[in-house]
């Protein structure tokens, strides 16, 4: 089990005289006694373990579903087979150590499912008078299955204290992708114990109330909400007067997105500067910004004046259609980034069929120009469930609301995109696909998502404001698309969608790849 | 001969007892194992006597003899020196000593011609050892301590010495004393060769302890192999001489 090896300082401390002048004690050959050793090599080793005391067999906890080890008392680390980190744990399981002295430590190979590791160890110490010997051993220890209290909470029911419930509803996911994108840029969600997503929201839990109300407060400052907070009592002990408590707060995002069509209800247009009530959401921070595009007038809208008197979109970007620009006469009204103008335009389906035209006043004549596209929404032909819509004198609806310049992209820049943004650990899209397996629903809930998050992508491209809140990370595909060179330029002629500039990209982290 | 003993689970013979070619004495013992070892060698020959000195039972460590005197420390009741007056052939002188070093075993180690003695004794000791052991007294170490009495066994045939001891110090100690010195060990690997032993001139006493080898190398040093058919005629016919005129 051990052997033992001569040090070379044992027994040379007296140079002058080597001769023999003690018997050994034990089998009586003839030594040196001048060093103070009375037993000669041989029988010391024979007799005296040094490695007395240290257990050759101990045992590790070990936690399958994480795989981390158990360091006592109640730190569980990770660590690999054959690791530093498990060396050192090893180590430190093994008592009477420290009467010792540690020259060498290492793993001795073992078959993983075994659920052995053997170390070996070299120990120096002190066997008789001032006897150094150095003695090497092997310890097997035992690797003990079982679930860390982490993991164990993590199956267990009830064991958040407070949870926040967030949603939207629309029939779109936008919201939720830029709110991830916020969540991860400010790190917002460190404390969420697990995230869960359900219809038209996630929920996201905490192990403590003030993490939710952290995760609240940063919530109202970057989107429009409101809250509700509901409590359960859970236990109570009227002896120390002490009460558990289960917090959940039902969180609402304003139901309008940027580029939605809104009617305002004609009070409010009156108290936001008269403000025309056909309007474009242009912008949605904690407050919501609207536009009229007939005369690029700007209304703030705050999230809890909106919800005293709540109102509904009339219409959505899914019905946003194609228009061709024919022609554009800038007026000189200018407000920001926006240029009032007026522009004739054709349903883009209309081409080639009809010579239908719109003559309209638009916001968007800084940046369209004749024979670009354009999405708007077609009023002309279009029927809203709506009653402030109703009200409206329908002789000041315009036909026509162009609400974006259109790019053509072809599919294989969607591909070839340059950056990538982080997702969240997407366990909870896991649970939902399980749940309705292979449905026809579930493929359709599947594209609607993939479709969500490419519209995304797509408004990230196309607005720079939108994309400073977001961290944006080179992709592999950036390396790729460098090398392949000359192709690549024919692609961007071919169409001028915006791009991102590389210098806005972040570099990779590792940590992404652990999420994929 | 050389045999093992064990004082109540104590191998430190040397301690507990002190040897000498006229008489033994022994402690007063719960058990009279100790005692019987020794009563069961000498009974016939030499007085085997039970004693206490100052009230302890380290009769070995606090008293030096041989076989003309006795020396005691000055803490030694006078019930005890009557007693041992009394048990002690009346030829041994007995000598109490105002010694401030008062473990007269330790720092005295004698047979019956030669005495080495710690470096730091009173002179009036000095000239008491002398005077009363009727020895030639030599201030020394062994190995460098300065315990004469604990390092080294000495009977009038051999020595025995402190394992470390260096063969030129052996040398120098064998030519003060005039007997043959080696250097070993008693119980198994323990240096203090005095106190763990006790010898005369015919019989030795080691701890139980003691490995086959440290006893052969007693008998050999102290020339106890009786299997010798001249061994009386040769070695011991000093002792005989002295013993029996």
């Amino acid at each position: 089990m051990s052997n033992y090896t001569q040090l070379n300082t044992f027994g040379q401390h007296n140079h002058e005289q080597t001769g023999a002048t003690v018997l050994c004690c034990n089998c009586g050959v003839p030594m040196d006694g001048s060093s103070g050793l009375v037993m000669c090599y041989d029988c010391i080793k024979l007799n005296i373990d040094i490695t007395e005391g240290i257990p050759r067999e101990a045992n590790l906890s070990f936690c399958r579903n994480c795989e981390r080890f158990l360091q006592p008392p109640q730190q569980w680390i990770r660590a690999e087979l054959e690791s530093r980190e498990l060396l050192a744990l090893c180590l430190r399981r093994l008592k009477g150590l420290n009467k010792v002295r540690l020259i060498d430590a290492s793993f001795i190979w073992t078959e993983p499912h075994s659920r052995r590791i053997r170390v070996k160890l070299t120990v120096q110490g002190e066997a008789l008078n001032n006897a150094i010997i150095q003695q090497s051993f092997e310890v097997e220890y035992v690797v003990i299955a079982m679930q860390c209290p982490d993991c164990a909470k993590s199956y267990t029911t009830n064991t958040w204290r407070a949870a926040v419930q967030i949603r939207q509803k629309v029939p779109h996911k936008r919201t939720f992708l830029y709110l991830e994108q916020l969540i991860l840029k400010h790190n917002a969600h460190a404390d969420t114990i697990s995230i869960k997503e359900s219809k038209d929201g996630l929920d996201f839990y905490y192990a403590q109330r003030n993490h939710a109300v952290k995760m609240l407060d940063f919530l109202s400052s970057v989107v429009p909400i409101k809250y509700k907070r509901s409590e359960e009592l859970i236990s109570q002990d009227i002896h120390s007067g002490t009460s558990q408590y289960k917090f959940t707060f039902s969180t609402e995002i304003v139901p309008i997105c940027k580029d939605d069509l809104v009617v305002l209800p004609k009070k409010l247009a009156k108290s936001m500067g008269n403000i025309s009530q056909l309007v474009l959401c242009s912008k949605i921070t904690n407050s919501l910004q609207f536009i009229d595009g007939n005369s690029i007038q700007i209304g703030d809208l705050a999230a809890n004046v909106f919800w005293r008197n709540e109102f509904t979109t009339l219409a959505d970007v899914t019905q946003l259609i194609e228009f061709i620009v024919l022609d554009v006469e800038p007026t000189n009204l200018r407000r920001g980034k926006w240029l009032l103008a007026d522009i004739t335009v054709a349903r883009a389906s209309d081409m080639g069929v009809n010579d239908q035209e719109y003559y309209i006043r638009s916001h968007l004549g800084g940046i369209l120009h004749p024979g670009d596209s354009a999405m708007g929404y077609y009023l002309a032909n279009s029927n809203f469930n709506s009653d402030l819509f109703d009200k409206l004198d329908t002789s000041k609806i315009p036909d026509v609301i162009l609400v974006k310049k259109h790019y053509a992209r072809s599919n294989k820049r969607v591909k070839n995109r340059q950056w990538k943004l982080k997702r969240m650990a997407n366990e909870h899209k896991d649970i939902v696909a399980e749940e309705v397996a292979d449905t026809k629903q579930a493929r359709q809930e599947q594209e609607r998502a993939e479709r969500d998050y490419e519209l995304f992508l797509e408004q990230l491209e196309e607005d720079e404001e939108l994309r400073q809140g977001v961290n944006l990370y080179k992709s592999d595909n950036a390396g790729r698309v460098a090398a392949a060179g000359g192709d690549d330029e024919m692609d961007s002629e071919e169409d001028d969608a915006p791009q991102i500039n590389v210098d806005e990209l972040l570099d990779e982290l590792d940590e992404m790849n652990l999420g994929d | 001969m050389a045999t093992r003993t064990q004082f109540e689970n104590s191998n430190e013979v040397g301690v507990f007892s002190n040897l000498t070619n006229k008489y033994c004495l022994v402690p007063v013992g719960g058990s009279e194992n100790f005692y019987s070892a020794f009563e069961a060698e000498l009974g016939d020959v030499i007085p085997v006597v039970h004693t206490t000195i100052a009230g302890t039972r380290i009769v070995g460590t606090m008293t030096a003899g041989n076989r003309r005197g006795l020396l005691v420390p000055a803490q030694t009741t006078d019930q005890e020196l009557m007693h041992l007056r009394n048990s002690l052939p009346d030829e041994i002188k007995i000598q109490r000593v105002e010694e401030r070093l008062s473990a007269l075993g330790n720092v005295i180690c004698c047979n019956d011609y030669v005495a080495l003695v710690h470096p730091d004794i009173e002179r009036e000791t000095e000239e008491l050892i002398a005077d009363v052991l009727g020895v030639e007294v030599f201030r020394q170490t062994i190995a460098g301590n300065v315990l004469v009495g604990s390092y080294c066994s000495l009977s009038n045939q051999g020595g025995l010495v402190h394992p470390q001891t260096s063969i030129q110090d052996q040398e120098e100690l064998s030519s003060l004393l005039q007997v043959p010195l080696v250097a070993g060990t008693v119980n198994r690997g323990s240096a203090v060769v005095g106190a763990g032993m006790v010898v005369n001139d015919w019989l030795a006493v080691a701890g139980y302890d003691s490995t086959f080898t440290e006893l052969s190398v007693v008998e050999s040093i102290f020339k106890l192999d009786e299997s010798k058919p001249d061994a009386i005629s040769s070695n011991l016919r000093d002792t005989l001489i002295e013993t029996y005129s």
